[in-house]
């Protein structure tokens, strides 16, 4: 049997945000003058608004000003926005998607969002709340996928699947949104001794 | 949709074929590539969904970079050029509905942004991005000039090749795949330090636009053929069969 070969990736370069986020860029007017994935709660979504906000450090310790991150996540009842959810119709008020670059001068992104509800693991078992997280700019030559836990939902986290086979425990505080008021917060490490962990989805 | 089965799993990616994170040829990679292994897991409904985009917010000049930011009667400075081809699984079944995303420099090798200093000129009637979603046999095409080489700070002269950079989305956000696209013929191919970091050439090969007499519109603009590979994906039926036997 002969497969096709994946499109190799490339990095997303310095100038992703011409592409991805024009209107950040300074294209005025770019596609009606929105960026796509700028809003994620787009009426009067279910749940529990929140503000996901945080740095993307380099090696150095350095917060990186040109990073692009995309979040993917289940609206309040556990369900996603996608026509390959079959388990039921989501919030139509929620995208469960969204698009922000690190800022230019300070290194920090932040999305408004809703917490997520939890969904199910391959077998059924229920996974804690999560947010997928990826990140791409120059200097990364493959988009990184992370996860995105909760810090006060212990219980749920104790029980998830996945932080359940991740061997070096001293590295799953990496994974988790440190939450004040309303805002979570997560910083994110390409390499270091935090080094956030990285999955291959 | 409720109550049918979930889709399946995607085909395991190849890491092989892709560049490594870490590539000191391409210097910022050095402090930018995570040093521990990914940790991987069976896709779940995290991975196997993603988001949507209709046709519907697709503008009518949304692909075509000639226009799409000129004055009223003008148009983009550079050879006209469309780039067509098809977005494909692994098993070459298309792939209807995915949004394409691109941008690109200008004809001089020049980027609209604010952190793009070189000398080339911008061009006043170029924005340098654009968008299209497949048809419902995985078609794509826009138009665009073509992009020039620039000089850009790694080794004291390096140079990339003309590029165009393509983001994708597929129907999991497991297909999630940014990269860029290179024109036939460019002899800065072999000695581009990002494209190099790719370790096959064969690899490389695929990132490769031909150019297209074929689909060239005489006395307005030539094609070039580039056809896209996403993740292939376990049929959901073979599954449950094996499940029953």
């Amino acid at each position: 049997m002969r497969y096709l070969k994946e499109t190799p990736s490339q990095t997303a370069g310095p100038y992703v945000h011409i592409g991805c986020v024009p209107s950040f860029a300074g294209l005025e007017g770019m596609f009606g003058g929105r960026d796509l994935g700028d809003k994620m709660i787009t009426g009067d979504a279910k749940g529990e608004r929140i503000t996901l906000t945080g740095h993307v450090h380099d090696g150095t310790g350095m917060a990186i000003r040109d990073a692009l991150l995309e979040i993917w996540q289940a609206d309040a009842a556990g369900l996603y926005n996608s026509p390959q959810e079959r388990r039921g119709a989501a919030d139509p008020h929620f995208t469960g998607w969204g698009r922000q670059p690190t800022d230019g001068e300070t290194g920090r992104y932040r999305f408004e969002t809703i917490k997520p509800g939890p969904v199910p693991w391959s077998d059924g078992r229920m996974q804690a709340p999560h947010i997928l997280v990826w990140i791409v700019a120059r200097g990364i030559n493959m988009g990184l996928a992370t996860r995105v836990y909760f810090d006060d939902e212990q219980e749920a986290n104790a029980a998830d699947p996945l932080l359940a086979r991740i061997e070096h425990r001293d590295r799953i505080p990496t994974l988790l949104a440190r939450r004040e008021g309303d805002t979570y917060h997560f910083d994110i490490h390409l390499q270091g001794p935090d080094e956030t962990i990285f999955f291959d989805i | 949709m409720t109550n049918s089965p979930p889709p399946g799993t995607f085909f395991q990616r190849d890491f092989t074929w892709h560049p490594p994170a870490l590539t000191p040829g391409y210097k910022t990679s050095v402090t930018r590539a995570p040093q521990r292994a990914r940790i991987a897991y069976d896709n779940t409904v995290t991975e196997l969904t993603g988001p949507t985009f209709g046709h519907n917010i697709i503008g009518e000049l949304d692909n075509d970079l000639t226009l799409n930011y000129a004055r009223p009667g003008h148009s983009a400075q550079g050879p006209r050029i469309i780039v067509h081809g098809h977005v494909l699984d692994e098993e070459a079944r298309p792939v209807p509905n995915v949004l394409v995303e691109f941008w690109q420099a200008n004809a001089g090798g020049r980027y609209r942004h604010k952190k793009d200093s070189y000398l080339a000129p911008l061009d006043p009637d170029f924005g340098g991005c654009g968008r299209t979603v497949t048809d419902a046999e995985g078609r794509y095409h826009f138009r665009t000039i073509l992009p020039g080489p620039y000089p850009w700070p790694n080794g004291v002269n390096d140079w990339r090749p003309a590029h165009i950079h393509f983001s994708l989305f597929g129907h999991g956000f497991a297909q999630r795949l940014i990269t860029q696209m290179y024109f036939e013929g460019d002899p800065h191919i072999d000695i581009c330090p990002i494209l190099q970091t790719i370790p096959s050439k064969a690899a490389i090969d695929t990132l490769v636009a031909r150019l297209d007499m074929n689909h060239t519109v005489p006395m307005d603009a030539r094609a070039y053929r580039m056809d896209f590979v996403l993740r292939g994906q376990r049929q959901t039926l073979f599954e449950n069969k094996m499940e029953g036997m």
